[in-house]
């Protein structure tokens, strides 16, 4: 068994682990990233939408190739077809550009690793090292070599899967009302809008979701489906839905698929802690995906950056470990809370919905001139429309 | 007794997400099931997006 000392392991190399590591080796910590896969970023799990604020957000630049297509804004199409149209920015982190998540991943590691961060490829963190209460970092195992990494701050940024932040007691198991299941094809030949986002939605395309298709060019998109798992009965419940959208469109139906991918999101509030002692969670395996859309790039980001400074601030001893990551708890909450736990209450409620309310929401939101879309704007107009679901949305509206 | 149909798999991690006893794990090119800590409670069945899981009766 090789021996390893750092002060931070940051096991997940998505944007969440990246972005972790980029910003803790910038501030001087000796960072190293685990990654299971042979490949960064590869395969894609993913839609690939996002809003571009993402580049003020983590410091980027519109280069490297990562962009495949930029949206003016999202359609939302209810089940009868009225539709809603947003603009880029009043349509959530989703939408804005069409990324290829293979090379944007892999462009944020090359940023960790010009900014000092060691990497490890195909290498697997097989568990924790704990010592009392406390983390002190992850056994690995990289083309048969075992190693004992020990780190000040282990840091769970391992995805949907999650295994290591359940390994160290966070509350991240999740409940069956709070995953959608997906499935996607990226589809050759598609003759949908390319500058637009479209999300289907109600429980005809997608109980519990939305279907989703996002323009990767002129006639490229990825065409996914997101189920909620309340509602899957038996196995392969995603693909039966999305396939019978495709059958059903014309725009699609002879579009040929070039890749398909699967996976899951939370669309859960995250814990009340994502930290403990010598350890720290962030993006999907800390559940920090948007409950409303099941965007999650954003938001692992963002908070992978504030776990990042925190770190840094660390390793030049301005707080010791506890303190920095009492730090990136305060701040990650402050920067994402507000904006999950509206986005997360709103899903409840959308659960509950008919498609014949959904109907009438977007009928009646779809009526205000887009400039005046406010909050305060659609509760008057679904007010109108139809009084008693208004009352539904009051609350938090 | 979990099976996972490795010509379906899409290696995707849903069902190690749901597992609510860590029972699953995912390797590059399968996933890994310990038959011992599953309590066969069916959701990574349900949860699979291309229906490459079944759960037959009794272990091996
Ligand atoms: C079908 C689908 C569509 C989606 N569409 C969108 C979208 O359009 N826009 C959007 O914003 N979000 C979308 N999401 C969500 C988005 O993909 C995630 O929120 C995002 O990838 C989270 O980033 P992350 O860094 O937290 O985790 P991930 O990107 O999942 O990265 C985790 C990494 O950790 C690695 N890993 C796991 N365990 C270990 C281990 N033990 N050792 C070493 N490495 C390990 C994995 O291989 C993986 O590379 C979608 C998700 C799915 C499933
Ligand atoms: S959920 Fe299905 S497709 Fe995804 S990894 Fe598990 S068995 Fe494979
Ligand atoms: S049946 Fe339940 S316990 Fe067994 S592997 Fe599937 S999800 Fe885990």
């Amino acid at each position: 068994m090789k021996r390893l000392k750092y002060d931070v392991v940051v096991v997940g190399g998505g944007p969440a682990g990246t972005t972790v590591a980029r910003y803790a080796a910038k501030n001087g910590a000796k960072v190293l990233l685990l990654e299971k896969r042979q490949e960064v970023g590869s395969p894609v799990r993913c839609g690939e939408g996002i809003s571009k604020k993402i580049l003020q957000k983590i410091e980027l630049e519109p280069d490297g190739g990562w962009i495949a297509n930029e949206v003016a804004g999202a359609k939302i199409i209810s089940p009868k077809g009225s539709v809603l149209e947003l603009s880029e920015d009043l349509a959530g982190n989703e939408t804005g550009y069409i990324i290829r998540r293979d090379i944007f991943d892999k462009h944020l590691a090359k940023l960790a690793a010009t900014e000092g961060a060691d990497i490890m490829v195909k290498t697997t963190a097989t568990g924790l090292i704990k010592e009392g209460g406390k983390i002190r970092g992850v056994f690995a195992r990289q083309l048969g070599q075992e190693y004992r990494i020990e780190a000040d701050v282990t840091v769970a940024a391992d995805g949907f899967e999650a295994r290591l932040s359940r390994e160290a007691g966070l509350k991240t198991f999740l409940k069956l009302r709070d995953v959608d299941i997906c499935i996607q094809y990226e589809m050759v030949g598609v003759k949908t809008d390319p500058l637009f986002t479209e999300f289907y939605i109600g429980q005809s395309y997608a109980p519990g979701g939305y279907v989703w298709i996002f323009p990767k060019s002129e006639n490229v998109a990825n065409v996914g489906i997101g189920v909620n798992l309340m509602f899957s009965k038996e196995g392969a419940t995603p693909k039966r839905y999305l396939d019978k959208f495709i059958a059903s469109r014309d725009d699609l139906k002879r579009a040929k698929i070039v890749e398909i991918n699967g996976g899951a999101v939370s669309v859960s509030m995250p814990p009340e802690v994502v930290t403990k002692e010598g350890f720290a969670a962030v993006g999907d395996s800390a559940r920090m995906i948007d409950a409303l859309t099941g965007g999650g790039v954003m938001n692992g980001a963002v908070a992978g950056k504030e776990l990042g400074e925190a770190l840094g601030k660390m390793a030049q001893e301005k707080l010791t470990p506890n303190e920095a990551l009492k730090e990136y708890e305060k701040n990650w909450r402050r920067r994402l809370e507000v904006t999950l736990a509206r986005n997360y209450l709103a899903k409840e409620r959308l659960l509950e919905l008919t498609d014949e309310e959904m109907n009438d929401i977007i009928e009646a939101v779809g009526s205000i001139k887009l400039e005046g879309l406010s909050t305060a704007a659609i509760l008057k107009a679904v007010k109108e429309a139809r009084p008693s679901l208004a009352e539904k949305f009051a609350d938090f509206l | 007794m979990i099976i996972i149909d490795k010509e379906k798999c899409l290696w995707c991690g849903t069902c190690v997400g749901v597992c609510p006893v860590l029972a699953m794990t995912l390797k590059e090119t399968y996933v890994d099931v310990d038959q011992e800590r599953c309590t066969s409670c069916g959701i990574c069945v349900k949860a699979c997006p291309v229906g490459a899981i079944t759960m037959t009766e009794g272990s091996e």
